[in-house]
């Protein structure tokens, strides 16, 4: 019950560091915050992870090895795409 | 060495931060995407690690590396493929998939610990609601952007109603599978009907949504993916997710209430609001009488005449692709010693930032893409505006007339400058489905066809002269 509570206590403080990190951003680069941090929800990559690590049942396996494939996409696709728009950005910058 | 794992873990919430931190400056803002990429990796490797150490047996490697290689190809791929003009659907799939993986997750943890304890089930029910729904939702955002479902709101009566009863449902079903978790197998086989419930209120919710409203709805389903991130983080007891899911979280939050603030409407009005209910009783006002045609020669010649031009882009400058061809005139005008400006509403295109990521791509140099509060005491001065897809957000409706839909939406003043060019295919309504009065005024004059083939036209005339 306390263990919970010290997790539900880090949460509200991230959201609130969250907040005043991102409400700094301008819109310019709206469109990269959201695919950036897009990305950064994938690290539900290491639920995945664990998820196919501790067992040997099939039917577990197979929905954590889609759960892996959900979230590598979502993070490899998101940091890449992410920068490919941020370089179009900086290439201006450089002419 | 638990603790060396969990005080990597504690780096990588740290260079999320940073990271994050860092995209608020266009000069820091890759450095920031990078880092964050870093920190992915070093969170993934210490999990390999931790799985290897707690455990040799049964860790199913093959999984591990048909499930990396094949995520991390479509990932690349997709990534490498994807047009700028399609980045919103793109996402939208991203969006979708992260709370998939969450749903995956919780599901997998659910049949392997069949979980007991009724403060763990909580977590499990709320992963698996908040990740079905922003999967099947996202999914259906994907399939409006794309053309794959028709943009339009879907509208049926009662549907306020179903949804709120289909939420009462899951809800019900979710605190139920809480109840009675000391039985394991009914609890499982409640959460997997309360899933399918979630499965459609997912696809309800954002189906009555229209294209203009997309950019608030990308917006909340990133948030909401955050959000499934984080309560599988409590599932597990993981303090990693919990942070880097609430980040994501507070991000999509605020671009959510940017966009909400930037169309003058209450999220609530957004998702049960149905915008465009009213388009049937308003359509005999759509008449136009005062239009003036003109044809790109005469354009040319005004454009050539001014000193001082704002262009003002909208989503049809994204279905025209007309983003190279609007940087070309760009570069012919300044040229000829025109100053020339561009002025981004916030909701403009389908994503927030939208329209600065298309004319990024076409060179254009950020500097030179305004926010509207700080151009829209400039186009007085201005002595040409060049709408070019944009509709809605140039209607003076939204300022003086009380009964318009729009109203007191925050619009760009472009009838304040000298003269309007509005590119435009017809003078179909824009996504409010109401007229725009812009049309009409004395100094403004249409140029009917394709943004991108209107724009070359101008610029060959341009150069011409």
């Amino acid at each position: 019950m306390i263990e919970l509570f010290y997790l539900l206590v880090v949460f509200i403080l991230s959201i609130f560091v969250g907040y005043e990190i991102i409400i700094k951003v301008p819109p310019t680069l709206h469109t990269p915050l959201m695919s950036g941090t897009n990305a950064i929800s994938g690290i539900i990559i290491i639920g995945a992870l664990t998820s196919l690590a501790y067992t040997a049942n099939t039917l577990v396996n197979i929905i954590g090895l889609f759960a892996l494939i959900f979230a590598t996409i979502n993070v490899i696709g998101g940091f890449m795409v992410t920068d490919r728009m941020l370089q179009m950005f900086v290439r201006k910058k450089e002419k | 060495m638990n603790i060396i794992i969990e005080f990597i873990y504690l780096i990588a919430a740290i260079l999320f931060i940073i990271g994050i931190n860092q995209l608020s400056k266009v000069k820091t803002a890759p450095r920031g995407n990078r880092l964050s990429a870093v920190a992915m990796l070093l969170a993934v490797i210490a999990t390999i690690v931790k799985i290897q150490l707690d455990n040799t047996s049964s860790i199913n490697w093959v999984y591990i590396i048909t499930g990396i290689v094949t995520g991390g190809l479509i990932g690349v791929v997709l990534s490498k493929k994807i047009k700028m003009t399609a980045i919103p659907q793109l996402v939208a799939i991203f969006n979708g998939l992260g709370g998939g993986a969450s749903v995956l997750v919780a599901l997998s943890y659910l049949l392997f610990n069949g979980v007991t304890i009724s403060l763990d089930m909580i977590t499990v029910v709320l992963s698996i609601i908040i990740g079905t729904v922003t999967f099947t939702g996202s999914m259906v955002a994907f399939a409006k952007l794309q053309g794959l479902i028709k943009s339009q709101p879907i509208l049926f009566k009662g549907r306020n109603i179903l949804n709120v009863l289909l939420f009462i449902v899951v809800i019900s079903l979710g605190v139920r599978a809480i109840i009675i978790c000391q039985n394991i197998s009914t609890a499982i086989i409640i959460l997997l009907i309360m899933m399918g419930v979630a499965f459609i209120l997912g696809i309800l919710l954002v189906t009555p949504i229209g294209g203009a409203d997309m950019p608030i709805v990308i917006a909340l389903l990133n948030s909401y993916s955050g959000l499934a991130a984080s309560m599988a983080g409590f599932m597990l007891g993981n303090l990693l997710l919990i942070i880097s899911g609430a980040l994501v979280g507070a991000s999509g939050i605020i671009l959510t209430k940017i966009m909400c603030k930037a169309m003058n409407r209450s999220l609530v009005n957004v998702l049960f609001g149905g915008f465009g209910q009213t388009k049937e009783d308003k359509k005999e006002k759509s008449e136009y009488i005062n239009i003036k045609q003109a044809s790109p020669e005469e354009v040319a010649s005004i454009l050539d005449a001014a000193r001082s031009i704002i262009i003002v882009p909208g989503y049809g400058m994204a279905v025209a692709q007309a983003q190279n061809a609007v940087h070309d005139i760009m570069t012919t005008l300044e040229q000829r010693g025109i100053k020339v400006e561009f002025a981004i509403h916030p909701v403009a295109g389908r994503m927030p930032g939208h329209m600065n990521i298309l004319l990024a791509e076409a060179d254009v140099p950020y500097e030179k893409l305004k926010e509207l509060e700080l151009i829209n005491s400039q186009f007085k001065q201005t002595d040409v505006a060049i709408v070019i897809g944009a509709n809605d957000v140039v209607n003076p409706a939204a300022k003086d007339d009380k009964s318009s839909p729009i109203y007191g939406m925050p619009i760009l003043n472009v009838y304040e400058a000298k003269t309007v060019i509005v590119i435009k295919r017809s003078l179909s309504p824009g996504f409010a489905g109401i007229k725009n009065e812009l049309f009409e005024k004395n100094n403004t004059l249409m140029l009917f066809g394709d943004a991108k083939e209107m724009l070359l036209k101008l610029n060959q005339e341009l150069n011409e002269l």
